[in-house]
């Protein structure tokens, strides 16, 4: 380590410190105004009159409900556990967070967003309900939709592509086809994948397809074709057979080329799945923010979108470091 | 059937692009004619664009002739081939590969069958050869410009062909990694007695290393102009050559022959035209010459400035 990455270290940190210093001045001020949904003790000791716990009360509160809302709760006759058991309260008519559209409209305060964030961090794969499962589960979710898609791309793209690169041919004749269905937002045949599919998931993971698989292409024939004249002379200087040198020569030299193609792919790929998850719904990190910003769950929403950040890195990182392994240098 | 004198044959060979305007060529070189003796280390020289190199792909098979024919042990080159191991001047090592595995790698092509043990000990011998012992784990990226091209040459060798073409070998190399390479290359020739085509610049290394020079004229229409023969003993080394009598004969004449002659005879050089060939016989050789001796041996080609 040098002394610029040190340096570079400290001054990102103090930027970090500095951000979050700002958001906390920023939100604490009007933090007071949260408390409106905060029972009084009077309310309270109303709810807890008619057999409600204190512990559920503070539960329910959190969520957004108005002490109204609690009140006829408490005349169901039912504690919080029965009621999650039955499908939350949700199922029994009540909407949450209908009073914190009027009352929690400041944003939340960093702290906020970290109690909430070590919450869930602790409890990642909590599944209570269709609506309260844990970022864990989301995540799940949502890789194993983006590396299905990938996988398939892969497969498709890179034999493709290698032929487009072997053969100018076979190039010209499909560039005009990629160059038109590149620039479709990916998003843009989630209808089509919908309505011939007729199945969420699959849609879903056509639509990480269909974005992952351009880039792989471009840059698998884009590699295939630029091999160094000098290497495929050794290759027929050796008398390799067509197999060998599409293996032992070209897919070495241009695998550097198609694996930036796969870093590419990848990224717009967790790009993509957060939008594609809040259309579709049903489960996956962006469905998660929409249904967090629904609810308005804030601090759960800047947490889930922190961690969509996060994972997107790891994921660049991940192919970052295969592609180290591959490269070489001339 | 293969020759036993002459392992290499070049039969009115001619290159030729498209010219500027339609219909119209730029005939590189034509009718070019000459053998090579089995065992014979024979460099040309000739300015750029004589087309030597062109020479040099069509012989390895990388290129094809407009007209004319090259064969090697008697069959016709149509295409590159493990009969023949070329060195090129930016070595052309596979970069993902090590030094060690470069070498295997074009064993194991040669010889699919072989055990890997058998293959590395092969690369291995040639690699020795070449003065490589270490660092043979090395990417070509982490190796001087003077062992890749070590490594370029062991790699030729490896393949014991009986032909081996080298284009420029040392030409991106400095003067002193040079001249040790060349020390090596006429160690390992010594060893092995194969059939070296290599082109160069260099007049002294020429002369250092072959037995033959042939001289080109220049392009368009070049054609090999005379054959020089270097009739100085082997074993040879670069310190004392140059003491040796007749060096500066040699090294004037081919000066010479670069500076003056090979403009002036530029066009001039014709072997005798494709439509009075009848028989192999009948095709005109580039005379050579031994500037030692100031005579004219065998050959019998025309020139006429």
């Amino acid at each position: 380590m040098n002394a610029r990455n040190i340096q570079a270290g400290v001054l990102s940190v103090t930027l970090l410190v500095v951000f979050l210093a700002v958001w906390h001045v920023l939100t604490t001020t009007s933090s007071h105004e949260a408390d409106a949904t905060r029972m009084t003790a009077a309310q309270v000791e109303i709810l807890t009159g008619k057999g409600m716990a204190e512990a559920d009360i503070e539960a329910w509160s959190k969520q957004g409900l108005t002490f109204d809302q609690l009140d006829q709760i408490a005349g169901l006759g039912l504690g919080r556990d029965e009621i999650e058991a039955a499908g939350g309260i949700q199922s029994f008519g009540f909407t949450t967070g209908g009073a914190a559209e009027e009352a929690e409209t400041g944003f939340p305060s960093p702290g906020q967003v970290w109690r909430e964030a070590s919450e869930q961090i602790f409890d990642p794969f909590h599944d209570r309900g269709p609506n309260d499962k844990g970022i864990g589960i989301q995540l799940a979710y949502s890789l194993a939709r983006v590396l299905t898609g990938f996988v398939l791309a892969m497969i498709v793209a890179v034999p493709l592509g290698f032929l487009i690169g072997m053969s100018p041919l076979w190039s010209a004749a499909i560039n005009p086809y990629v160059q038109v269905l590149k620039p479709i937002s990916p998003l843009a045949w989630l209808p089509v994948a919908l309505f011939l599919i007729k199945d969420s998931e699959k849609a879903s993971i056509f639509v990480i397809f269909i974005c992952s698989v351009w880039p792989m292409l471009i840059n698998t024939a884009f590699g295939v074709a630029n091999v160094k004249q000098d290497w495929l002379n050794i290759a027929q200087t050796l008398e390799l057979s067509k197999l060998k040198t599409a293996f032992r020569v070209i897919l070495p030299a241009a695998a550097p080329t198609i694996l930036t193609g796969m870093r590419i792919s990848i990224g717009i790929a967790w790009l993509v799945i957060v939008a594609a998850e809040m259309v579709i719904g049903g489960v996956g990190v962006g469905y998660f923010v929409w249904n967090e910003w629904n609810g308005l769950n804030l601090a759960s929403m800047i947490f889930a979108i922190v961690i969509i950040g996060v994972v997107g890195l790891i994921l660049d990182i991940a192919l970052g470091q295969t592609l180290r392994l591959i490269e070489y240098k001339e | 059937m293969p020759d036993t004198e002459y392992i290499v044959r070049s039969d009115l060979l001619g290159k030729s692009f498209p010219g500027p305007k339609r219909g119209s060529e730029n005939i590189v070189f034509e009718n070019v004619n000459f053998r090579l003796k089995r065992g014979e280390f024979v460099t040309c020289i000739g300015h750029s664009g004589c087309g030597k190199s062109t020479i040099l792909n069509i012989l390895a098979g990388l290129e094809t002739p407009s007209s004319g024919c090259v064969l090697v042990d008697g069959r016709l080159v149509d295409g590159p081939g493990l009969d023949r191991a070329v060195v090129f001047q930016n070595h052309s090592l596979l970069p993902w590969l090590s030094a060690q595995k470069n070498v295997a790698f074009a064993v194991k092509s040669k010889w699919p069958d072989w055990s890997d043990e058998k293959v590395k000990a092969h690369a291995q011998k040639y690699l020795g050869l070449a003065s490589l012992t270490e660092g043979l784990d090395r990417k070509p990226h982490a190796l001087s410009g003077g062992m890749r091209q070590r490594v370029g040459i062991a790699r030729a060798f490896a393949l014991e062909t009986e032909v081996l073409l080298m284009d420029e070998p040392f030409g991106a190399l400095d003067a002193l990694t040079r001249g040790s390479i060349q020390d090596e290359l006429i160690r390992i020739w010594n060893e092995t007695r194969k059939t070296v085509f290599m082109i160069t610049h260099d007049v002294d290394e020429a002369i250092l290393l072959s037995d033959r020079i042939f001289l080109m004229t220049n392009g368009p229409k070049a054609n090999i102009a005379e054959a020089v023969v270097v009739d100085i003993p082997r074993p040879r080394n670069r310190a004392e050559i140059i003491h040796q009598p007749g060096y500066y004969d040699i090294r004037n004449h081919i000066i010479d022959f670069l500076v003056k002659r090979s403009q002036e005879l530029s066009g001039s050089v014709r072997a005798v035209p494709l439509s009075e060939v009848k028989t192999t016989q009948s095709l005109v050789y580039p005379p050579d010459v031994n500037p030692m001796k100031g005579i004219t041996k065998n050959g019998s080609g025309r020139i006429s400035a």
